[in-house]
């Protein structure tokens, strides 16, 4: 495993519309793992995302493979940091082939065509989130879940070595979910560094470490295994959820109401 | 794939334009005329009349009603691109009421010169449209109306703060758009004279485009289109969102300001030359898209190819419907465009398919 520092940030604040989203952090992501960002909406996951891919105004310092990120020219930053964002996407008369030749733009000189580097990489990434089959269709003309592999491949098109993803399984159904899992593990197998924020805690506690956020802080960054890592998971919901393990794996679940007023669940069966 | 149907697409269009400009030829105030018939007919009075009307008055209209579809077609690809709206239409950066204040005010300095007792004023004020066949009132109006165009796109920059956020931009061109109309109407309300003349600009017009004008369109468009062409690649990552556009190592900043600028320069010379011509800027795109789903490097050749389909027929529209007298063009395409997108609507299925309630 590789223990370099893929993204690092010191005494980074941030303010959005005047108001401040970030406080003074100061974070390493180490290289070849998946850190997973969690924690309560408004807590500024989204936020920290976008300034350690260059993409805020910011204070403090965001550097990549130890390169301050703003002196860094805008291609090569292209070239070693991928992003994928949530809801932004109106390229609804662009077939998914064309959407994710996108990805390849910083590997592109201005007006040259596709050469054949960039003809295997769309193809990799589109058989890669299963989404070859439809490559000539409109992205307009897909599903929300067809949708979000199309721009899952467009980001791995670029062939970055670090890999930021805000709310990737927006729409996607649990099977999907699970594929996106066997991507970021082959992602990391081949050395990359991926960085995400989800909301489906269940999912992220599968990640090799985490940063927990609340009110615009870090309150803790820690490898997953820890129990300390996952305490501080459950105090940033108020302790509203629970993680417990299941069938070796980890899942997270929402305190309900003590009686379920939906489908009560008769007093005789296990918790 | 997508290149082959754009050139089939692009060949109908070049047929469909072919046709108007063969029906342009015999289209005039009598209904039609065998014109091209007299054209290649023997050597005689019949025919030296022909060539006057068709070298001087048709072919020129004709042409430049294409070329003024192509510039608005062209800049309303680039507007709904760049404002990633399907609603964007090329005069959204205040350049239409900009355009008219020009128009306004120079219109109503002709009249008080008139006052004066210049000589241009007699035909300034006797006009009964604004394409006055004066060559100096014409080119007196056209730099007006261009003028005012270029000033109020800067206008809503400067307000915009530059072209930094699209909503801004998008405000500030509303903002400016509201307050120059204002202005315009206060100008006319203290030179009445000027109504009429004003009319035939705000209406739109064909009728009196020359050689000159019909050259400057088409080396503008020729310049926009090359210019669009080579930026086609940022409005299709700009469409994956600003921050994934920005992400792909694009320089939005001036990269939209260079958008901006052939948007500018396209919708201003059409409407300098033709007065404001509705809906071709906003329909010719959605037209494009009803047949082809296409990147915005194809969408511009084909959105300049339909409007000038769509301003060349209107055109002929214009001239044959009620004969021998004239409709204004603006009139008709705002009509045909106002049916159109309202069949869309209720079709539900193309680009605006997304507005039906």
């Amino acid at each position: 495993m590789k223990s370099g520092i893929a993204l690092s940030a010191q005494s980074l604040s941030a303010s959005l519309g005047g108001r401040a989203v970030l406080y003074d952090i100061s974070l390493n992501i180490v290289q070849g793992q998946w850190t997973s960002i969690l924690g309560p909406n408004g807590a500024g996951k989204s936020t920290l995302l976008k300034a350690f891919a260059g993409l805020l105004p910011h204070s403090g310092s965001v550097s990549l493979l130890g390169q301050p990120i703003q002196s860094m020219p805008r291609r090569s930053r292209a070239r070693a940091l991928a992003w994928l964002g949530q809801n932004e996407t109106a390229a609804d008369d662009l077939s998914a082939w064309d959407v994710v030749m996108l990805g390849r733009l910083p590997h592109q000189a201005w007006l040259a065509p596709p050469n054949d580097k960039d003809l295997a990489a769309v193809e990799r990434a589109l058989r890669f989130t299963q989404a070859w089959d439809w490559r000539h269709r409109p992205l307009g003309q897909l599903s929300g879940g067809e949708r979000q592999r199309v721009l899952l491949a467009r980001a791995l098109a670029v062939e970055a070595q670090v890999l930021l993803m805000d709310e990737p399984l927006a729409n996607l159904d649990p099977p999907h979910q699970a594929d996106w899992l066997c991507v970021v593990e082959a992602l990391l197998m081949h050395g990359g560094t991926v960085v995400s924020v989800l909301h489906e805690i269940t999912i992220a506690l599968n990640a090799n470490r985490l940063v927990v956020m609340r009110e615009g802080r870090v309150t803790h960054h820690g490898a997953t295994q820890d129990a300390a890592t996952r305490d501080a998971v459950c105090q940033a919901f108020d302790k509203r959820i629970a993680i417990h393990p299941l069938n070796g794996q980890w899942v997270a679940l929402p305190h309900i109401p003590s009686v379920n007023p939906f489908h009560p669940v008769p007093k005789d069966a296990s918790p | 794939m997508n290149v082959t149907r754009t050139g089939g697409l692009l060949a109908w269009a070049a047929l469909v334009c072919a046709a108007v400009v063969v029906l342009g030829l015999c289209i005039g105030s009598a209904g039609f005329e065998n014109t091209v018939g007299a054209l290649l007919g023997p050597p005689n009075a019949e025919r030296a009349m022909a060539q006057q009307i068709v070298w001087d008055i048709r072919l020129p209209r004709t042409l430049g009603a294409l070329a003024a579809g192509a510039l608005l077609g062209l800049a309303g690809a680039l507007a709904q691109g760049l404002f990633r709206n399907p609603l964007a239409d090329p005069y959204l950066l205040g350049s239409a009421s900009g355009a008219s204040l020009g128009v306004a005010l120079a219109l109503a300095s002709m009249g008080s010169a008139g006052m004066l007792g210049s000589s241009v004023v007699n035909e300034a004020s006797v006009a009964a449209s604004v394409f006055s066949s004066s060559v100096w009132v014409r080119l007196g109006l056209t730099g007006a109306a261009f003028a005012g165009a270029v000033l109020a796109v800067m206008l809503t920059l400067s307000l915009a703060r530059g072209v930094q956020h699209t909503l801004r931009l998008l405000l500030a061109g509303v903002i400016v758009g509201v307050v120059l109309g204002a202005v315009t109407s206060l100008v006319l309300l203290f030179s009445p004279d000027s109504l009429q003349a004003m009319q035939s600009f705000l209406l739109g017009s064909t009728s009196f485009i020359g050689w000159t004008s019909c050259l400057l369109m088409a080396v503008v468009w020729l310049l926009c289109a090359l210019a669009a062409w080579t930026l086609a690649r940022v409005l299709d990552g700009l469409s994956l969102g600003e921050a994934t556009a920005q992400s792909l190592g694009l320089p939005i900043g001036p990269l939209r300001a260079a958008l901006v600028a052939v948007l500018a320069l396209a919708t201003g010379t059409a409407v300098a030359q033709t007065g404001l011509i509705a809906f071709v800027g906003l329909a010719a795109p959605h037209l494009v898209r009803a047949m082809a789903r296409v990147p915005h490097r194809q969408l511009m050749w084909l959105s300049s190819a339909m409007g000038a389909v769509l301003l060349g027929g209107a055109d002929l529209l214009a001239r044959w419907l009620i004969a021998p007298q004239e409709l204004p063009v603006g009139v008709l395409t705002a009509v045909l465009g106002g049916l159109y997108l309202l069949w869309l609507m209720h079709r539900g299925s193309g680009s605006l398919g997304g507005l039906r309630t």
